[in-house]
């Protein structure tokens, strides 16, 4: 059987390489899986994985993927360091959106100058506020912020199906279940004349690299990291755990709430009862291949944003339902995490456990 | 009046059991110290494994047994990562339900909007033409009652049995248990599977009987319930029924609002059985020395056997 013979400490060599070995092994995993639908696998590992970056327009809509992940991963990668297990960031997104997508709606035209901060903000403090209800269950109430943030995600669901079915509905919309579109001063603006990759892909790299100085240089970084790895340790030295799940909570809700606001204002133009294709979930992928570290957030942002690409080149191309993209993700986070024990451990097989000494 | 009553009381069985199923083999698992969030990926897997083989073979008993087994396998992945290989129990976990929300949407692609078979109600001569309890008592099909006999089950071997107590002393004190010869990662696997097999059950009965017609995502986050559940009752299976009948209530009512037509927008009433679970959570959790009391002192601490 298995044995993990502990190295004695971290290797540095896996802890670079077990994202690359795990990301080989989900592309010949998909391969398989590809090939037990009948499609050809080499062929259809590189429609997934190399297609969309060769598509017109495959940068721009690879861009464009990549900011709502890469914003959510970097927020959550704060957030797991500090042990705190936000999961609900689909929801915060949605709030977001809906904050944010509120303002652009109602707010009185004028210079974008003046107006867009504040559908920003909007948006900033929407998702804020939702983790923050997290955060205030599981201080003050010692609630599980798996579940609850979890809960209030379908409850963001059902508040944005209210708002775009009932008072926000467009009322020139023919009935359909989407509001009204945002005007230019509320929306995006564009990056590049002509093109769709807007404010949001700039911002995205920013705060990783922002968040990256947040995490690895400042005392907050210090504090969080300490309560991630010995509680006991941060409970002595007297760092308050209560104020640090609300920064935690705090920080990935309300990027999460930038990445909504963006999404809608920047992608799609107006509030539609789906808005979001799973970001929340993906994210939660990104933060793990990153292993936490939010400069690594961004390629690992990217890579998922692609894996969305491929989900469409392979219906396209191949005929195959868009799910494949969860399966790749799902497959994608299994090999993670079972590389990851390759820092620690080295595996050897052998016969019956517990004769050699370990 | 007796007839209101008689489907509200129908319904909210209805509604209770999956969540019965997947709450009982999760009680399992966390009291051998096995924290698994994936039993939202191994319903949803279960339900799909149980649509496609009635819509294929019309064999409906065939139907369960994949559910079931499926829900196995995939706590199978669950516990070679996370016992055998070290990994973080909540990431694997979560790992377990992204993936199974892929899978289950991949294999159900071409099901979406038909109809599979739907598991028949028992009917028992004479009881099940009794009025009223007729209805309310025997007129289920086998996987509701099942459920009951489960959860009971799962009390008397937790409570009354040998290895009810080996499982709680592995979940208590991994430790203690490993140095008096217990294996502790062999009766862990056990339950991580016990509770992939009752999660393919609530999948199947999601997809066989409660609404039998695919739709991507259609256990909508009951997984998660069955979890809040577990901690709602504080590991103890009777209160497990409470609250899943208390879930079950808050989705007849949504219904039932809806129906009669009072003026609350529908959103906001299919939104409450979240808010409920919820607020049950947090009357729960507040009370910390209860829960540290009740709490497996091991849950979701990883085991490496080193003599």
């Amino acid at each position: 059987m298995l044995s993990l013979i502990p190295r004695g400490g971290k290797s540095q060599f896996w802890e670079y390489a077990s994202p690359v070995l795990a990301l080989l092994l989900t592309a010949a995993t998909t391969g398989v899986i590809f090939a037990l639908m009948g499609r050809p696998p080499l062929v259809s590992v590189m429609t997934f994985l190399i297609d969309p970056l060769f598509a017109t327009g495959g940068l721009a809509a690879i861009a464009i993927k990549s900011a709502p992940l890469i914003l959510m991963g970097v927020g959550l990668s704060l957030a797991y360091t500090a042990n705190v297990w936000n999961i609900g960031t689909e929801g915060q997104f949605t709030i977001g959106a809906i904050c944010g997508g509120g303002a652009a709606l109602y707010l009185p035209d004028g210079s974008a100058f003046l107006v867009y901060p504040v559908v920003l903000a909007a948006g900033i403090a929407g998702g804020a506020a939702w983790a923050g209800l997290v955060a205030w269950l599981k201080v003050d109430f010692n609630a599980n912020e798996i579940l609850t943030s979890l809960m209030f995600t379908y409850v963001a669901q059902y508040v944005l199906v209210y708002l775009v079915t009932g008072p926000w509905r467009d009322p020139d919309g023919f009935g359909f279940p989407q509001s009204a579109m945002f005007s230019d001063a509320t929306s995006a603006p564009k990056l590049f004349e002509e093109s769709t990759v807007h404010l949001g892909c700039l911002i995205a790299p920013l705060v990783a690299i922002l968040l990256y100085f947040v995490k690895e240089k400042s005392v907050l970084g210090f504090r969080l990291r300490v309560l991630g790895q010995a509680p006991r340790a941060a409970r002595f030295a007297g760092f308050s755990e209560n104020r640090l799940v609300w920064i935690a909570l705090l920080i990935s809700g309300g990027l999460a709430g930038l990445a909504g606001v963006l999404e809608v204002t920047g992608t799609l133009g107006q509030l539609t009862t789906t808005i979001s294709p799973g970001y929340g979930f993906t994210a939660i992928i990104v933060a793990f291949l990153a292993r936490l570290n939010p400069l690594a957030v961004i390629p690992a942002g990217i890579l998922l944003a692609i894996s969305y690409l491929g989900g469409d080149a392979a219906q396209i191309e191949l005929g195959l339902p868009n799910a494949v993209t969860g399966i790749f993700q799902g497959i994608l986070m299994f090999y993670l995490l079972g590389c990851d024990v390759l820092i620690q451990y080295r595996i050897i097989w052998r016969r019956s456990p517990g004769k050699a000494s370990a | 009046m007796a007839d209101i009553l008689s489907s509200g009381l129908i319904s909210v069985v209805a509604a209770g059991t999956p969540l019965i199923l997947a709450a009982s083999g999760e009680l399992v698992a966390e009291k051998s110290g096995v924290l698994n969030l994936g039993i939202e990926g191994m319903m949803l897997v279960g339900a799909i494994s149980a649509f496609s083989v009635a819509h294929n073979t019309g064999n409906l008993p065939l139907a369960v047994l994949c559910a079931l087994i499926a829900g196995m396998l995939m706590a199978l992945i669950f516990g070679f990562l996370s016992l055998t290989m070290q990994a973080n129990q909540t990431a694997t976990g979560l790992a377990l339900t992204i993936f199974g929300r892929g899978l289950s949407a991949l294999v159900g692609a071409g099901y979406v909007g038909i109809a599979a078979p739907t598991l028949p109600s028992l009917n028992i001569p004479v009881l099940s033409d009794l009025p009223f309890i007729g209805r309310v008592v025997f007129s289920y099909d086998v996987l509701v009652y099942f459920a009951f006999i489960l959860l009971g089950g799962v009390a008397i071997f937790l409570n009354r049995t040998r290895w009810g107590l080996i499982v709680r002393a592995v979940g208590d004190a991994q430790d203690a248990a490993h140095a008096i010869g217990y294996r502790v990662i062999t009766i862990r696997y056990a339950a991580t599977l016990f509770g992939g097999a009752t999660a393919g059950l609530a999948g199947a009965y999601m997809s066989l009987s409660y609404s039998p017609l695919w739709a991507q995502d259609m256990t909508a986050g009951r997984g998660w319930v069955a979890l809040a559940l577990v901690v709602f009752a504080a590991w103890r299976p009777f209160w497990v029924l409470i609250g899943a009948w208390f879930f079950g209530a808050l989705m007849y009512l949504s219904l039932y609002v809806q129906g009669i037509g009072i003026p609350i927008p529908s959103p906001f009433v299919a939104a409450l059985p979240y808010l409920g679970t919820v607020v049950v959570l947090v009357l729960i959790s507040r009370d910390r020395r209860r829960i540290r009391l009740h709490r497996p002192a091991m849950l979701g601490r990883s085991f490496r056997q080193t003599v």
